[in-house]
């Protein structure tokens, strides 16, 4: 971390990009850790939100484009959510249960 | 003040997003994601994004969130009788990837960091705030540079309506 | 530099040259074709194959009347075609028309006729008779281009030409494998002197720029410094080619396989022509070797030694043929010694008369071996399960004579002449050989020589004895089979022939007389070859070899001539004695010889030494090429490629689980890649 960065701790911005980082490993370990697919769903919410702090706290010095992009991230979310929750009741219809170990029917 | 605040909504996030993971029932995990949510809304507020700190309260945690748990509901996962954990090995390589995302994001983002620490960073927001509005500091762009994206963005809506009915429905003989 | 072309004083122009080379070609070509065509008919080969040699040498003569008539001092060069142009090479396809090229055309289309017309009556049964005579021409063709090619390229081009033509005849009864190998070995084993020829060419042509004979042996003696390392490499390298055409220490292996082949190829092939083409090359770049001392004396050593070993030999063999082929080996040597030691005419002069006498010997074995095998057909009544032995056997023989006088009479002739009795061809030959040895100084050579002299009279003298006196053992293996009503005389196709060869092998000594001899004076030979010889005995003048008039120990010329005759007709005379008492056994109730005598019969175990000193290395080591280089590690790699490829292609797949775990983790090891390329 360069001296500057240093000095700026403390400051909100640097704080939320940090937090942004966090939440987004976090994420990224509950994706690869929980077998529950509805859990992996809701991790990868967790990253996307971890996302939108980051385009929040740039915005704040690069203009109002970064809040619009959150917008549009989140109007995304929602979608994919929304078709990937169906994906995953259907799946359970056939499978009786939502353990991501039990999908191999990607092979050809 | 506004500090103090700050790191109390950041560690909520931190602290939620942490026991999220963790947990074995659903619809615990549920819970402490809807606190994540809350708390970074809260972080919004605190940087001057109130538009996005609204929308985020709303449409996450009161759509997204309402939906998971409509699902869990639906498919009667609300129990926590199997751990879906996995082995404490994978635990360590995850662990290992998730570190070194960390790290490696730290490096990129806090490389931006310094433009952040000067205070006045925000007063361009803020007085266009004041200026416009909070909703109009939004929206003026979105529905003249970004209308397009915008059109756009409603028909993947649409799509994924149609195709989130199509794969929910139940197959028929 | 321009080299005489037709335009010489004296005017010699050759006589349709090409068509001394067409004819016996066209010969092949139409025998060939008939072979494929028409292959029962014999009326067409028996006219085209003699036929096409008879006007070869017709021609041939008219060429030697009109160069004897002219006696120009260079040689003429008739030009066909240009065959290389490639940089500063130049290699034409022409004839070079001199003397010695004269003599030896003489010698290969006039003894080459009387054998075409004696293999009319030898091969009649063959079913193989159109080939017989395509292959028999097609190698009179390449001996024609041997000896009259004007440049190295073109002499080489028949003297490949001709272990071609000698493995097709060797092999000519190719179903029988053992005949089939003698071929292979021949071919082979000449192959690794040809290797020395080649190398000699490069060299040569490095030296001069041509390939050509007439410019080199004009400027050898000015380019090359005499007895320097570079001309003593060149004529060794040559001498190696020699030694496997010609059959002398060490590739001499194949002469004794060849027997193989039919009796007159045997006489044509191993005997009159192709073995002498060593003797021809040595004379002809006589002006090379008599610029390297060191060579001359290795050629005259080998081939004083290759004259004893091979007379060793002879005397314990059995098989008529294999007598005659180390006896051929063993005159081949009396050639070798005489150029060796600069004679360079003595040496072709026996290589003439050895023609003569030779080629009756075979073609005399030929008749007794074509008696023998008709008279158990006959016997048989075409029983052929009846026990028969082998006909080439001496122990098989027997008191012939009273049924073949010609040939016994013809055969004698030979043997008197090759045994070196005056006044008979040999004599003359042999006699200036054994002279020329002491006289150069190689007093070790001259005894060598002598002693070989007496040895050849004593195995020939055995092989009349074993096969033309004494009681008859014809009678097949058991004596099951009485033969004797059904022996008879050669036809007339065959002994006519050895008639004409009996009287060339008498009087063909007389070209060349030694004035040291109370008889008239003729050195036509001598006089006739000396243009040829010039350059290399202008050499040996001006570094002080000369001829001396006294043997190494005294005497002079006549009387050494007089002992050596005496010599010979003794040996003859007590070995008659000798074996005529004894009782020969026949093949079947012979057996093996003991001793020292078993040694001479089984050759010395030249063949097993060479077999294991250096086939069976070679062979392990050609193997190993094969297992460990070839299929081991070429194909390994090769096929080590294809596994790479495969095992790669396998890893990939394992990508591919279908789980949708495994994708979810390749997903994010793929972002952290990427996250952390980017800037």
């Amino acid at each position: 971390m360069t001296a500057d960065t240093l000095s700026s701790l403390g400051s909100p911005g640097a704080v939320a990009l940090m937090v942004s980082a966090l939440l987004f490993s976090i994420g990224v370990i509950g994706v690869l850790l929980r077998r529950n697919a509805i859990i992996v769903f809701m991790c990868i919410e967790l990253m996307l939100n971890a996302v939108n702090i980051t385009l929040v706290a740039f915005s704040r010095v690069h203009g109002i484009d970064g809040q619009i992009l959150v917008v549009f991230v989140m109007a995304v979310a929602a979608a994919e959510a929304a078709v990937g929750l169906a994906i995953i009741i259907s799946v359970f219809r056939h499978y009786e249960v939502v353990d991501l170990d039990r999908f191999r029917v990607l092979k050809w | 003040m506004a500090d103090f605040l700050f790191f109390l909504f950041a560690g909520g996030a931190v602290f939620g997003s942490l026991m999220m993971v963790t947990r074995r029932n659903p619809v615990t995990a549920v819970i402490f994601l809807v606190a994540v949510f809350f708390s970074t809304t809260g972080m919004f507020l605190l940087l001057d994004a109130h538009y996005i700190a609204a929308i985020n309260v709303i449409l996450y945690g009161g759509a997204i969130m309402v939906l998971f748990l409509f699902v869990i509901m639906l498919l009667n996962l609300g129990h926590a009788n199997w751990s879906d954990l996995r082995s404490p090995f994978a635990g360590l390589v995850v662990g290992a990837i998730g570190v070194a995302f960390l790290g490696m994001l730290v490096q990129k983002l806090l490389g931006g960091a310094g433009v952040l620490a000067s205070e006045p960073a925000g007063a361009a927001l803020r007085a266009a705030t004041e200026e416009q509005g909070i909703v109009g500091v939004v929206a003026g762009p979105l529905f003249t540079e970004y209308v397009v994206v915008l059109e756009v963005t409603g028909i993947l809506l649409l799509v994924a309506i149609v195709g989130t009915i199509r794969l929910a429905r139940r197959e028929s003989a | 530099m321009t080299f005489p072309q037709e335009h010489v004083a004296g005017a010699f122009a050759p006589v349709a040259p090409a068509l001394i080379l067409a004819l016996p070609l066209l010969g092949a070509v139409l025998n060939g074709l008939g072979a494929f065509l028409w292959p029962d008919n014999k009326r067409l080969p028996t006219l085209i194959g003699p036929g096409v040699l008879v006007a070869a040498f017709a021609v041939v003569v008219a060429n030697f009347v009109a160069m004897a008539g002219a006696a120009p001092h260079e040689p003429v060069v008739a030009h066909l075609w240009t065959w290389i142009e490639s940089g500063d090479l130049r290699v034409g396809v022409d004839l070079q028309f001199d003397q010695l090229s004269m003599i030896m055309c003489m010698i290969i289309t006039g003894v080459g006729s009387l054998i075409h017309i004696y293999s009319v009556g030898y091969m009649r049964a063959d079913p193989g008779y159109s080939r017989y005579f395509s292959y028999l021409n097609l190698f009179v063709f390449f001996m024609l281009i041997l000896v009259l090619g004007s440049s190295f390229a073109l002499m080489f081009v028949g003297w490949e030409g001709v272990g071609l033509c000698s493995y097709l005849l060797i092999g000519f009864w190719y179903q029988n494998r053992a005949y089939a190998d003698a071929g292979k070995k021949a071919f082979i084993v000449n192959r690794i002197g040809d290797a020395g020829f080649l190398i000699a060419m490069f060299m040569l042509f490095g030296v001069f720029g041509t390939l050509d004979f007439a410019p080199i042996t004009t400027t050898a003696a000015d380019t090359l410094p005499y007895g320097g390392l570079l001309v003593t490499g060149i004529t060794l390298l040559l001498f190696l080619g020699c030694t496997g055409k010609s059959a002398q220490i060490p590739l001499y292996v194949w002469l004794p396989d060849a027997m193989a082949g039919p009796t007159p190829v045997s006489a044509l092939i191993h005997a009159a022509t192709m073995v002498t083409a060593g003797v021809y090359l040595v004379a002809r770049t006589s002006v090379l070797f008599a610029l390297a001392p060191t060579s001359q004396a290795v050629v005259a050593a080998v081939g004083a030694g290759t004259a004893i070993f091979a007379a060793t030999i002879a005397i314990q063999q059995y098989d008529i043929k294999k007598v005659l082929a180390y006896s051929t080996i063993s005159q081949l040597g009396y050639m070798f010694l005489a150029v060796g030691v600069g004679a360079f005419t003595a040496g072709v002069f026996h290589l003439m008369t050895h023609a003569f006498f030779k080629a009756l010997l075979f073609l005399g074995a030929g008749a007794v071996i074509h008696t023998v095998h008709h008279a158990w057909d006959h016997a048989a009544h075409g029983d052929a399960d009846a026990h028969r032995g082998d006909p080439n056997d001496m122990r098989n023989h027997g008191g012939l004579r009273a049924f073949m006088p010609r040939t016994w009479a013809c055969m004698w002739v030979a043997t008197l002449a090759i045994a070196g009795v005056f006044p008979f061809a040999g004599f003359f030959s042999k006699d200036e050989i054994i002279w020329s040895a002491g006289a150069y100084g190689y007093p070790l050579l001259w005894g060598v020589s002598i002693v070989t002299a007496v040895l050849t009279a004593v195995y020939m003298t055995r092989l009349m004895v074993m096969t033309f006196h004494g009681s008859n053992r014809t009678f097949g293996h058991e004596g099951e089979i009485p033969a004797l009503q059904h022996l008879r005389e050669a036809p007339a196709v065959m002994w006519v022939p050895l008639a004409v060869l009996a009287v060339l092998s008498l009087v063909g000594g007389w070209v060349n007389i030694p004035e040291a001899l109370p008889l008239p004076r003729i050195d036509w030979l001598h006089h006739w070859l000396e243009p040829v010889i010039a350059p290399a005995a202008a050499v040996a003048e001006a570094h002080g070899v000369h001829a001396a008039h006294a043997s190494p120990v005294g005497g002079g010329e006549a009387l050494w001539a007089g002992i050596s005759t005496l010599l010979g007709l003794g040996a003859v005379l007590v070995t008659f004695r000798v074996l005529g008492r004894r009782r020969v056994p026949t093949e079947a109730e012979a057996s093996a010889p003991e001793g020292f005598a078993r040694v001479l019969h089984d050759k010395w175990y030249v063949d097993e030494l060479y077999d294991r000193v250096i086939i069976r290395p070679s062979i392990a080591l050609w193997r190993a090429c094969w297992k460990i280089v070839d299929a081991g590690i070429i194909d390994g790699a090769v096929n080590g490629g294809g596994h790479v490829v495969r095992l790669s292609g396998w890893l990939g797949a394992q990508l591919q689980t279908g789980r949708v775990t495994t994708y979810l983790v390749v997903f994010v090891i793929g972002a952290l890649l990427v996250l952390g390329a980017l800037g």
